[in-house]
């Protein structure tokens, strides 16, 4: 197994004040942030966006909870209806559908695949401007008073009747889609074009896999959704009459072209934090992925039924019931991918040398909560229960679960495994052990009752409640206090370490992937030679071997750097 | 990647054909077809379209993989409309009976 060295300064690489020049300080000052074409910049000026966005969505998240502390609420209804569409809007559009293809993907795809940066990167930076561009949109419709139409824009509400910011929030997303097209665009390409010598189609890092069939789903789906916006558009403003049945429209019509973008739009949120889940649990029991292929595969399967499943949101929408039948029995069919890739990531937990540190605790998270969210998703796909269940916090429980206890735990398992690698200092183990316990309980606290709430017959989008539902609804809040407290702990560390950090060596968790194959942070070309690859994807040395080489083996390996030496058998 | 040079000919043999497609189109909305008038409108806009696609960004001289991801996004809209259509086709065959 060929080796790429990873001391830097042994190598002859410039220095830039003692340290070895890096993507980080090659280049000072604002401007050579704002201009730059390396996609490790590009990552990272999106971490701090999106990043910002998630505070802001959470902050809404919190003021719904307060209001749902009491049963009659204490914001007024029309006020609730624009924090729940402000906290829908900016969860979805700008925070969950960018959050790991354009920070984690971004940062990761060209070296895994030992590219010198993505095949556009000017249109990598584009697609950034884009972001801030509908980010900004969205922020004005937001402070101009919001928009109280659910982030899902139902017509002929939102074509006839709102008098909110309906049409500016709707550019806002409009724009953002062009940023997640761009961003599908470049990694595509990337991926066919740009692959390094040797690393073959199933030699690829799963993550790279999940990131592909991901940026087929935004080429394909988004589109749709900058139609559908722009439909909607044109009736609110020209009055032209597709969506109203008074001007011979069908509402059913938006539900059908939104519901075409927007269920896909879940696999773009979820599928990348299924191959950074692939990435956590491979290299923390140091074991291939069981069954590789199936795992990469179900990636695409996934993409491509998941286009096939939107009419299970339009069940109790006048939908045809033929129709439906074939609707459900699609969703249903949906499962089996997920849940090949659910068991692999189990077996390959089996006989593994785990080791429970952060990565692995939210990969450990996030198989568990994924299994509840997508469970219950097949309750919600079932045409009898769901008429019980349509909008009610059952289905809010569900895909919360599926959002927050999948996408999130991905993310942020995500970057807790290659934070180290972005920014060349680790973040502090013991506290981010502890916040993702309490992430955890918390998020449990807040959603189970959410199950039993909407079971009982709690709709969604109600500021006001009967009081026999308090008790779930205060403990709901009360998860989601502990989760916010849990979340805050995490961005506090994480700044925390910027400064205070310990030093990340190349490879702190003796990972495989070319990415540990270059220094921590790497140079802006990524390596200091093209790496040739002749190994398949997740070979790991022998743990004893490690062992011999002074690896130290346990949790206290994230501080220590590892030996030139490893990965060599030659 | 090898850039395929299109002559100008070919430029402006495929804008006259769209011309005619363009005065076709006006020409067949005066002839009452019943039914068949939105079809025939349709048709003759598929074919321009196809026009477009193929010569002025140069799929007909493109690799196979772009020729691919062209074919992919048409099934997809493809898969969009017949599936929504069959809602509307299949909405009034059950019928209640009170």
């Amino acid at each position: 197994m060929s080796l790429i060295a990873v001391d830097p300064i042994e190598m002859g690489a410039p220095q830039v004040d003692g340290e070895p020049l890096s993507y980080l300080n090659d280049g000072h000052g604002l401007r050579s942030w704002l201009l730059t074409k390396d996609h490790k910049r590009i990552a990272i000026l999106y971490l701090i966006t999106v990043s910002t966005f998630f505070v802001i969505g959470g902050i809404f998240a919190l003021l719904v909870r307060i209001n749902l502390l009491s049963p009659n609420g204490v914001f007024d209804a029309d006020t609730y209806n624009r924090l729940f569409t402000a906290h829908g809007i900016v969860m979805v559009f700008f925070f969950l559908v960018p959050a790991v293809p354009a920070i984690l993907g971004n940062f990761l795809l060209p070296i895994m695949i030992g590219a010198k940066d993505l095949a556009f990167p000017k249109i990598n930076l584009l697609s950034w401007y884009m972001y801030m561009l509908g980010a900004t949109f969205g922020l004005i419709a937001i402070i101009a008073g919001g928009v109280d139409t659910g982030w899902t824009f139902y017509t002929p509400y939102s074509t006839s009747y709102s008098n909110s910011n309906v049409l500016l929030a709707g550019i806002g997303i409009f724009i953002v889609g062009f940023s997640s097209i761009l961003t599908g665009l470049n990694f595509i390409v990337t991926t066919h074009t740009m692959r390094a010598p040797g690393m073959t189609w199933f030699r690829l890092p799963l993550f790279v896999w999940g990131q592909y069939a991901t940026a087929l789903v935004i080429m394909l789906a988004t589109p749709v959704l900058a139609i559908t916006v722009s439909l909607m558009a044109l009736e609110r403003i020209a009055h032209v009459g597709i969506f109203d049945p008074a001007m011979g429209g069908d509402p059913v019509l938006f539900q059908h072209m939104f519901w075409f973008y927007s269920h896909p739009a879940v696999y773009i949120m979820v599928l990348p934090a299924m191959g950074v889940v692939s990435e956590l649990i491979a290299n923390m029991s140091r074991k291939n992925v069981f069954g590789y292929k199936f795992v990469a595969m179900s990636s695409l399967a996934i993409a491509v039924f998941g286009f096939l499943v939107w009419g299970h949101h339009l069940f109790v929408s006048t939908q045809s019931v033929y129709l439906g039948l074939i609707f459900s029995f699609l969703s249903y069919a949906v499962a089996i991918p997920s849940a090949i890739k659910v068991f692999n990531w189990t077996a390959t937990l089996y006989k593994g040398s785990i080791s429970y540190d952060t990565p692995m605790l939210y990969g450990l998270g996030f198989i568990g909560l994924f299994l509840i969210g997508g469970m219950t998703g097949l309750y919600v796909a079932a045409l009898g229960i769901d008429v019980h269940v349509t909008d009610t916090y059952f289905v809010i429980a569900h895909f919360h679960y599926v959002m927050v206890g999948g996408s999130l735990m991905g993310f942020l398992g995500g970057m807790h495994l290659w934070w180290g690698k972005m920014t060349g200092r680790q973040y502090p183990e013991y506290w981010a052990r502890a916040a993702m316990v309490i992430q955890f309980v918390g998020f449990n606290l807040t959603f189970f009752p959410q199950f039993i709430l909407g079971y009982l017959g709690m709709p969604r989008r109600y500021a006001a409640y009967p009081p026999e539902f308090q008790v779930l609804h205060v403990l709901s809040t009360a998860g989601a206090s502990i989760l916010g407290i849990g979340m805050l702990i995490t961005i506090v560390y994480f700044i925390w370490s910027l400064k205070n950090g310990k030093r990340a060596p190349a490879n702190p968790w003796g990972a495989s992937g070319l990415e540990w194959r270059t220094s921590s942070p790497p140079p802006t070309e990524n390596f200091y030679e093209t790496p040739i690859v002749t190994w398949e994807a997740y070979e790991f040395a022998p743990i004893e071997s490690m062992q011999v080489l002074g690896y130290p083996g346990d949790s206290s390996r994230s501080t220590q750097p590892v030996p030139k030496e490893h990965g060599t058998e030659d | 990647m090898s850039e395929h040079i299109v002559s100008k000919k070919t430029y402006y043999t495929i804008f006259f054909a769209l011309l005619v497609g363009t005065a076709l189109t006006v020409a067949a909305a005066f002839v009452n077809l019943h039914n068949f008038n939105i079809v025939v409108a349709l048709l003759i806009a598929a074919v321009k379209a196809t026009l477009v696609i193929l010569f002025f960004m140069h799929i007909k001289y493109s690799t196979r993989l772009t020729k691919l991801w062209v074919a992919v996004g048409f099934i997809w809209l493809f898969i969009m409309l017949s599936i929504t259509l069959t809602d509307y086709l299949s909405r009034a065959w059950l019928v209640y009976k009170p």
